[in-house]
């Protein structure tokens, strides 16, 4: 692999987010935290469009792309949180693994 | 190696390192300040990708709007400071075996694919062309992330302010 920087290597840092996002939303039991994994996720997802748009691969739709995909993180986190504080007004918790009331 | 390459070796090791940080560190407000560096290192690469609307926009509303919230969220669900979180010790092999064969499939293919055109395009301003661009081609999308975005907000309020043994 070369060492002079080219669309490549943007492409394996968006690959290794994405895979350090995988591992956080399985392992992680704190909601929040699963939220963190799902950030990351996205996150790689926008470094993949905005690499491809500045190396002629994509014309600039690939950045309006990308604030899209910001804004939907936003409406997203937020809904999180409101049903992370509600569950744990009701439920005293917030791990994932402990919210099963649904299953009896 | 030029100057080009040396700062994007440094933020990508930036990104990368509190990213592995984010995953695996055991107190969440830890996890949730290595995510504040982890947003700011993929600033900081959409800076090196000449898109700087995006890069400012990522702070503005990453560090300042989503960070905010996560931190907040944290506060209010748990006894920040003394809270040890539990790692989800029952999942971590297969986790680590998925994760490690996204990351092989992933990489290998990106090794082996020829992209056609691997050059940069000559950097030109883009908060201009990208607003032209919302207002013609994206009008459909913009207008429905704008109607989205007020159907989160007051669903947030909504859900957020119910209380227990209080009817909706």
């Amino acid at each position: 692999m070369a060492l002079h920087v080219g669309l490549n290597h943007f492409l394996i840092i968006s690959a290794i987010l994405f895979s350090l996002g995988i591992y956080g939303v399985i392992t992680r039991k704190n909601a929040i935290m699963v939220l963190m994994g799902i950030e990351l996720i996205l996150n790689s997802a926008n470094i993949n469009f905005i690499a491809f748009t500045r190396f002629g691969l994509m014309n600039l739709s690939g950045q309006v792309i990308a604030i899209f995909v910001i804004i939907l993180a936003a409406a997203e986190a937020a809904i999180l949180l409101a049903i992370v504080l509600n569950i744990y007004q009701q439920l005293n918790t917030v791990n994932v693994d402990e919210v099963d009331k649904l299953k009896n | 190696m030029n100057l080009y390459d040396f700062i994007f070796y440094a933020f990508a090791a930036l990104t990368i390192i509190s990213a592995v940080g984010v995953v695996f560190s055991r107190s969440i407000v830890y996890a949730a300040f290595a995510l504040l560096f982890t947003f700011f290192g993929v600033a900081a690469i959409y800076v090196l990708l000449a898109a700087d609307f995006i890069a400012i926009t990522q702070i503005l509303l990453y560090v300042g709007g989503i960070l905010v919230l996560i931190v907040f969220g944290v506060m209010l669900t748990s006894r920040a400071y003394s809270v040890e979180v539990k790692r989800g010790a029952l999942q971590v092999i297969p986790a680590v075996i998925v994760a490690g064969v996204i990351a092989g499939t992933l990489i290998g293919i990106l090794n082996t694919t020829p992209w056609p055109a691997s050059h940069f395009v000559p950097y030109e301003e883009t908060a201009r062309p990208i607003g032209a661009l919302l207002m013609t081609q994206f009008v459909l999308p913009f207008e429905l992330a704008s109607v989205l975005l007020l159907v989160a907000l007051i669903g947030a309020v909504i859900i957020a302010r119910r209380e227990k043994g209080e009817r909706a």
